[in-house]
């Protein structure tokens, strides 16, 4: 038998039909829903009459536009709703879940989290299936060795009427990350310098598969992290092969498998992984020996440095598009050529999202926290990715050490990440934010964002302005 | 879905690499639950001031951008999430057709389920277009899907590739649900094997 890579062993068992010059008609194992991106495809199945043909394979939740504080701060207070449309929008999800029949994690549910935290803490991502979901970050449960990627409105429609979508087959491109990071050095810090190194359109067209010592030896969380930030590199979708780091993960988890069926998944689950001697179309090789945590100071994941380094000079760019890119960015942020970003002030600071919300994200930054305050002239926000990222982070009491320090202790959502909750900066303001995404106005219209590891945030809260976080370890 | 088949207009143009769909439409606007009402929020930060007036520097508010079918970008255009709010606000504004060097993939897919018709040209076109655009604002370009050409007026026209399924999609206006539903059968037999 030819060898085959991971993508292609996942792709050929989901190919439910391929008419010639048309795209492969592939079947959809698990569906995530969230309340932003979904409203316009229910209404698309109730104008044609249409079920949701297997609610079964079908989870949803609210996590953008959800309230992380109560109005009056109180524990059982009124959650406080961006707006009346944002409500309306939250309230909408309600109804479609209950009139199509839908699982839904919602604003009273114990489990209810950001869409890509919930989906492998509750034992729904398992190697080997096809994951899709109204949102590009869906790449983060290819940690798993699933084959997640976002799709639009129109394809969360097609979804929910056929279990399939549309697909070309992408190109697949091996991802080498080699050597071993050193301490205070993160897979947020890998997959900033990976986007550096690439750009963030190095990888349209491909699915990556991460591999290598350095991610062999990465917890699942950190792996999420890692395939989390593949689509600012522009790729379909991010894969690692599923190891005894994953059984173990998922083992006893609400919708893992169990009894027998667990033996006969890990059975299919370890033939996942890439054949000796199967070919991928492209390879990328990162060295991460000589890593240091990296930050950004532009307005796309492209656009970073080192915590050591200097500003580049747009001038030095190779052509006029990324000079002119390059000035627009350092304009925006109120940067200049040259700068090191050490020392630069930091106004508020943001622990959370899909990227770095989880527990292991939070037990990072509290490790720097404890026994610590955040700077006067700095507001910090620690917002988990999940109800249960909560109350385990509260178990462990890093609620108290985050408060202690002067930290606002949120509920669980997508927060700051994206800005639609109310939680957002005001022009002009600076953020260091364990997010994705450094956009222009990402954070709040007018706000500017520099993306780093919870590590980094935490020090630059304590700091009040951006700085190395490796000095707080040690001390 | 509207028929595509041949577009002849004036173009916008927006020299940008990697514009996001956050800055197509920022996440603020996306707490609708329909599509329409989009077009007004199109690029919506760099087409306002603070004030909530237009801004008058920005290429969407030229007397020569209005009416203007084709939107001319940098490459990488549509990068970041997966918002089909994105292309229901180019198409909301009017636009039906997008010319630059590269799409994000999500992007690409979600602006043809619109009507939009992503065309990939080369660098050197690139640059040349933009340049024949900016010193004569007021040419119509002819975007003929069925030929797969671009013409620009007083230059040798420019092929542009499209796969033959979603070319056929566009040319009938057929919506690909339509597609995937008359595949019931296939689907309940690859069922059955699960
Ligand atoms: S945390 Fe941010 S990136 Fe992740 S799903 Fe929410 S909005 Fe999207």
């Amino acid at each position: 038998m030819t060898p085959k890579t991971l993508f292609r062993k996942i792709w050929d068992r989901h190919v439910v039909t391929q008419q010639p010059d048309s795209p492969a008609v592939l079947y959809v194992d698990l569906h995530l829903v969230h309340e932003v991106t979904s409203p316009q495809a229910f209404s698309g199945l109730r104008a044609r009459n249409l079920k949701v043909r297997r609610p079964d394979k079908t989870v949803a939740t609210i996590d953008h536009g959800v309230p992380t504080r109560t109005e009056d701060g109180s524990k059982n207070g009124r959650l406080a709703f961006a707006d009346e449309m944002s409500l309306r929008q939250i309230r909408q999800m309600e109804e479609n879940c209950a009139e199509f029949g839908i699982r839904l994690y919602g604003l009273e549910s114990e489990n209810q989290g950001i869409v890509h935290v919930i989906g492998p803490e509750l034992g729904f991502t398992q190697p080997g299936m096809t994951i899709v979901c109204g949102d590009s970050h869906t790449a983060t449960h290819g940690a798993f060795g699933a084959l997640a990627f976002g799709i639009g409105s129109s394809e969360v429609e097609h979804v929910l009427a056929t279990q399939c979508l549309l697909q070309w087959q992408p190109k697949t491109c091996a991802v080498n990350i080699e050597g071993r990071l050193s301490p205070g050095v993160t897979s947020k810090d890998v997959i900033l310098a990976l986007i550096r190194q690439i750009g963030v359109g190095g990888g349209v067209g491909y699915v990556f598969e991460y591999r290598g010592p350095a991610v062999q030896v990465m917890t699942m969380e950190e792996r999420m992290t890692l395939c989390n930030m593949t689509i600012e590199a522009g790729a379909r979708a991010g894969l690692i092969a599923p190891d005894e780091n994953t059984f173990d993960y998922l083992y006893g988890r609400e919708f893992s498998p169990k009894g027998e069926q667990w033996e006969r998944s890990i059975a299919h689950w370890k033939k996942l992984a890439t054949d000796e001697g199967a070919t991928f179309d492209h390879e990328i090789t990162l060295k991460v020996s000589d890593l240091e945590p990296m930050v950004t100071f532009g307005t796309n994941p492209a656009m970073s440095i080192p915590i050591g380094g200097r500003i580049p000079d747009p001038d030095a760019a190779d052509d006029e598009a990324q000079k002119s890119g390059l000035r627009k960015a350092l304009d925006y942020m109120g940067l200049t050529p040259g700068q090191s970003l050490a020392d630069h002030p930091v106004d508020v600071v943001f622990i959370g999202s899909c990227t770095n919300g989880r527990i292991s994200d939070l037990r990072l930054a509290a490790s720097l926290l404890r026994g610590r305050k955040v700077s006067p002239k700095t507001r910090l926000l620690v917002v988990p990715g999940s109800n249960q990222v909560k109350r385990q982070a509260e178990a462990e009491g890093l609620d108290r050490v985050f408060k202690d320090a002067g930290a606002e202790w949120r509920e669980a959502g997508c927060s700051m990440c994206i800005a639609m909750n109310g939680d957002q900066l005001e022009p002009g303001e600076y953020a260091v934010s364990t997010s994705n995404r450094n956009f222009e106005g990402r954070q709040g219209k007018g706000g500017r964002t520099f993306l780093a590891s919870p590590l980094t945030a935490a020090a630059a809260a304590i700091a009040g302005k951006i700085t190395d976080p490796r000095p707080f370890m040690q001390s | 879905m509207n028929q595509f088949t041949i577009l002849k207009s004036r173009a916008v143009v927006l020299p940008v690499d990697n514009i996001d769909t956050d800055q197509i439409i920022p996440a603020r606007f996306l707490k609708v639950t329909d599509k329409i009402g989009l077009g007004e929020k199109l690029f919506s930060d760099w087409r306002y001031l603070p004030d909530g007036s237009a801004n008058p520097d920005f290429v969407l508010n030229k007397p020569e951008s209005q009416g203007a079918a084709i939107l001319v970008a940098g490459d990488n255009f549509g990068c970041g999430s997966s918002r089909e709010h994105a292309p229901w606000a180019l198409a909301g504004f009017g636009f039906r057709a997008l010319i630059s060097t590269s799409f994000a993939d999500i992007f690409r897919n979600n602006a043809l389920k619109n009507g939009l018709l992503p065309v990939v040209v080369g660098a050197d076109s690139y640059r040349k277009l933009i340049k024949k655009l900016e010193s004569e604002p007021q040419t119509e370009l002819t975007i003929d899907l069925p030929e797969q050409t671009l013409h620009v007026p007083g230059e040798a026209s420019i092929h542009f590739s499209i796969d033959a399924f979603s070319k056929t999609c566009l040319l009938n206006g057929v919506d690909e649900l339509g597609y995937l539903l008359g595949l019931e059968d296939q689907i309940s037999a690859y069922e059955k094997n699960l």
